[in-house]
């Protein structure tokens, strides 16, 4: 069948400065360039270019350019090209349309509808270049009081406590969705940051078992890698019931990518499909959860938080409340814009609620009944900068994960392309020549190198406040203001508009 | 109330922020003194308030009704003041009552109906209800219901007297020259955002506990949501308000001594407390990571006090200042040193603690027998 889909991008090659070196040839994943030995020219197939820029990048003599096919189809607000191009691609294929990384449509990012506080006058802001500034957090139940013996000894026995130097984590994100040189990038990062990272559900590589101290591991419902030395050489174990990309919706790993090592590290034989069922089959309810949540605590012998993970959806004020009754140390929103390594576009792009009233929602709930000590609150999907970290920790969170931009980090241009298996970074692909790409020397690095210029930031934005202590800001909606939202939205928010 | 309550916040801020100064003055053998040199000490650092709030809390001040409830209580209007007394004489048994006396000075200006009450709750708390719960809801119902009445101190053999103006000048108009109690803590307040309203000014009280405070808590929306799960709402919007709920709580309620709730309201750096013994170490951290909600961050100076005992506090870096002196078993706190050398040349030692380093006087154990031996050792250290 012919496809009626036009190029998304044009490639432009200077020939003055191409020296027809092929590394373009090389570099590309989705073959859109080619050599022609006869005429002795590096030529493109532009219909395969998914614009991720690795040939721009790695082009010796910056002969390319990649632009976007214009492609001025007649102006329609309702029949936009991506949504016409949507249905001739279904046309031509009869299948779900399938993608990567997190919804890209154009709901409220409320991040950008909020601005934060600074001192002036009445109190002093305080320089981190020259006094202390703390963003020590501590995850895992605390109780409601500390009781004292009478020699004011300590009588109260915390749960287990998880001690973090940068209120920023790495989210999951599976091995055989990444290679093993982005997990150990990651786990080397959050080790030398005093962070966590997360295995995701596709099990922990032996390799990699050394920095279980700062490891999260999940149980999804697949139960891939899941072992006793697992569990016990993790940090955190944590629950996965849902995603922010797809809520409702399980995991598939096509065969094709579940290698030896990757077949090891699942307990799946090699080359077999890895079918994530969409519920956990064990928890149809939320004592079912309860039960879950108290097994591993027990397998655990009660040495480590226990998390639970969900999609930010409609009711989570309600569900979180329960979760934390079943016994979760730590609870983890992903919202609307979280990403994925594979997932239907429709549902990517339309269930689920953005993570800022999630959170907004969930905190205020917790206080309401009183039990917000009980757990600590985590937040992802969407997360870009210490400007969003400091403003969800402002709303209420304890912590936030991140995933894409650590992936941006290792070189990613977020080109949706992770499902397809053929990541031009390396990233995103078990194809062991590619996955190559990824140094874990340098990578630990840039991740390490982007938590710490995000700490340096944060502790900027806290001093600017007048405050020393991240405690300080965790939860303190005052010193947020909305910009541009309605009565509605600042209500959930919890935050006033900005001027009043 | 309604009516108060908005002129305390007219524009509705999320707070009202203020300036001040303090001072505060006990004698640890529990001998009674007259104000005087309190007054004399706070009009000292007049500078440092701006007219509109002063006030003072004075403790040992009703010993021939030391068992009984004091209310002090502002009236707007006869017809609040009416039906506050019919709701005080179904909730208490009213032994006896008199208009606070006051001398007109020019400097005063409308001032509101002020009266006091001496009552005891006899039977009319329900089972199982401490006194002291059921005073507490029973000021918390008047202040927030009733029409045009604010109770201002409510404590036994103690008093709160405060309005707008300077504190010399309230001192002038509530003659307090004339009472003798053991200790004296008084405040002259800035703020700039608020016209000031008599409720407004410090000290603030609930039972015998009263809070002065100079500072402005950067952490107050923290403070005061964590606050809210344990029932307390600030109806006041002011930080101070926080800072006695946050003591209450901690300390009437969940028991802790001051030390201990010091190292809540203005905790050591964590790298500090990584530094302490195992089990100091295992104790701060836990009281950090349970309370860490309760962190006053931000600059201030507070001076907390109740029957018997008075604490003087700054914040963990100590961005408002707080100076101690002793003389004997005379033990003062001031904003500044040289309002306690006014009143006080010859003292034996005066120091600046360092930033969240309680500093406590206690009835129980005098300055001479006990003395603030650590607190001076330290001191020393530091010189």
């Amino acid at each position: 069948m012919k496809t009626y889909l036009p190029a998304k991008f044009l490639i432009e090659r200077d020939p003055e400065r191409c020296i027809r070196c092929q590394v373009c040839v090389n570099q590309c994943t989705f073959d859109s360039h080619y050599y022609d030995a006869e005429d002795d020219e590096v030529r493109s197939y532009e219909e395969s270019c998914v614009g991720c820029h690795r040939c721009v990048l790695f082009c010796p003599t910056k002969a390319l350019t990649i632009r976007s096919n214009p492609l001025d189809y007649r102006d329609n607000y309702n029949w936009r090209p991506e949504v016409i191009e949507d249905i001739i691609r279904q046309a031509e294929t009869g299948g779900v349309l399938l993608t990567g990384m997190g919804d890209d449509k154009g709901q409220r990012i409320y991040w950008d509808h909020l601005v934060l506080n600074a001192s002036q006058v009445t109190n002093p802001s305080i320089d981190p270049l020259r006094e202390p500034m703390e963003l020590t957090t501590y995850l895992g139940q605390k109780p409601e009081r500390v009781e004292l013996h009478a020699d004011l000894s300590l009588k109260t026995e915390l749960a287990p406590q998880v001690r973090l130097e940068v209120p920023v984590m790495f989210a999951a994100m599976s091995y055989g969705a990444v290679s093993l040189n982005v997990h150990e990038s990651l786990a080397r990062a959050a080790t030398e940051m005093g962070t966590l990272w997360n295995t995701g559900e596709g099990g922990l590589h032996p390799k990699l078992y050394k920095y279980g101290s700062n490891t999260i591991v999940q149980v999804a419902s697949g139960r891939f890698g899941v072992h006793p030395e697992y569990l016990d050489v993790a940090r955190v174990v944590e629950i996965k019931i849902g995603q922010g990309a797809k809520p409702g919706i399980g995991g598939h790993l096509p065969g094709e990518k579940v290698s030896l090592e990757v077949s090891m590290t699942r307990m799946i034989p090699q080359g077999t499909d890895a079918l994530s069922p969409a519920p956990q089959h064990d928890i149809y309810s939320i004592e079912d959860l309860a039960q879950l949540v108290w097994a591993l605590k027990e397998a655990t012998n009660y040495t480590k938080p226990v998390s639970v993970k969900i999609a930010a959806v409609h009711n989570s004020a309600a569900i979180a409340s329960g979760m934390v009754r079943a016994g979760a140390d730590i609870i983890v929103l992903d919202g609307l814009r979280g990403s994925t390594g594979a997932a239907p576009k429709i549902i990517r792009d339309n269930v689920g609620i953005p993570i800022e009233m999630a959170l907004a929602s969930v905190d205020s709930r917790l206080r309401q009944e009183g039990i917000r000590n009980q757990t600590s609150i985590v937040v992802s999907g969407g997360i870009r900068n210490s400007g969003d970290v400091a403003k969800a920790i402002a709303l209420g969170a304890d912590a936030v994960y991140i995933g894409t931009a650590a992936l941006i980090a290792l070189g990613c241009t977020v080109c949706q392309q992770c499902h397809t298996g053929k990541c031009a970074w390396g990233i995103c692909t078990t194809d062991l020549a590619l996955t190559r790409r990824v140094n874990p020397d340098i990578g630990a690095r840039r991740l390490a190198n982007l938590l710490r210029g995000w700490s340096l930031e944060l502790k900027d934005i806290l001093g600017g406040m007048g405050v020393n202590a991240l405690e300080s800001l965790r939860g303190n909606r005052f010193h947020l203001r909305g910009v541009g939202l309605t009565d509605t939205e600042l209500e959930i928010l919890g935050v006033r508009m900005a001027g009043s | 109330m309604k009516e108060i309550s908005q002129m305390n916040n007219p524009y509705h801020d999320e707070k009202v922020i203020d300036a001040c100064s303090i001072f505060g003055v006990m004698d640890t053998s529990g001998r009674r003194f007259s104000g005087e040199g309190v007054i004399r000490a706070i009009a000292n650092m007049h500078l440092r308030s701006n007219g509109l709030g002063g006030g003072f809390a004075i403790y040992g001040l009703y010993p021939e009704y030391a068992e009984l409830y004091a209310f002090h209580i502002m009236y707007l209007s006869r017809q609040g003041k009416r039906q506050t007394e019919a709701f005080l004489k179904e909730r208490f048994d009213l032994v006896c009552d008199e208009e606070i006396p006051t001398r007109p000075i020019p400097a005063i200006v409308a001032p509101p109906l002020l009266w006091r009450y001496f009552l005891e709750v006899g039977q009319h708390r329900p089972q199982g209800q401490s006194d002291d719960d059921y005073v507490v809801e029973q000021v918390m119902d008047i202040n927030t219901k009733l029409q045009d009445a604010f109770v201002f101190s409510s404590g036994k053999d103690m008093g709160v007297f405060k309005g707008v103006g300077y504190p010399e000048e309230i001192a002038d108009y509530f003659c307090l020259e004339k009472y003798q109690a053991y200790l004296w803590t008084a405040h002259g307040r800035f703020p700039t955002n608020t016209p000031g309203w008599w409720g407004g000014a410090h000290p603030f009280s609930i039972l015998d506990w009263t809070v002065i405070h100079n500072g402005e808590i950067s952490s107050y929306g923290i403070n005061r949501r964590y606050l809210e799960q344990f029932g307390y709402h600030c109806t006041m919007q002011t930080d101070t308000e926080v800072v006695a709920y946050a003591v209450d709580l901690l300390m009437r309620k969940h028991g802790l001594p001051i030390e201990i709730v010091a190292k809540i309201l203005a905790p050591s750096f964590w790298t500090d407390i990584e530094r302490r013994p195992s089990g100091e170490q295992r104790l701060l951290r836990t009281l950090r990571q349970v309370y860490g909600s309760l962190l006053l961050n931000g600059p201030f100076t507070v001076i907390i006090a109740h029957q018997g005992e008075m604490i003087g506090l700054t914040d963990r870096i100590r961005l408002r200042p707080l100076t101690v002196g002793v003389r004997g078993d005379m033990l003062y706190l001031s904003s500044e040193e040289s309002a306690i050398r006014l009143v006080c040349p010859d003292l034996e030692r005066s120091w600046i603690p360092m930033g969240g380093e309680p500093i406590v006087g206690r009835l129980k154990q005098p300055l001479k027998s006990q003395s603030l031996v650590t607190a001076r050792e330290k001191a020393q250290d530091a010189d």
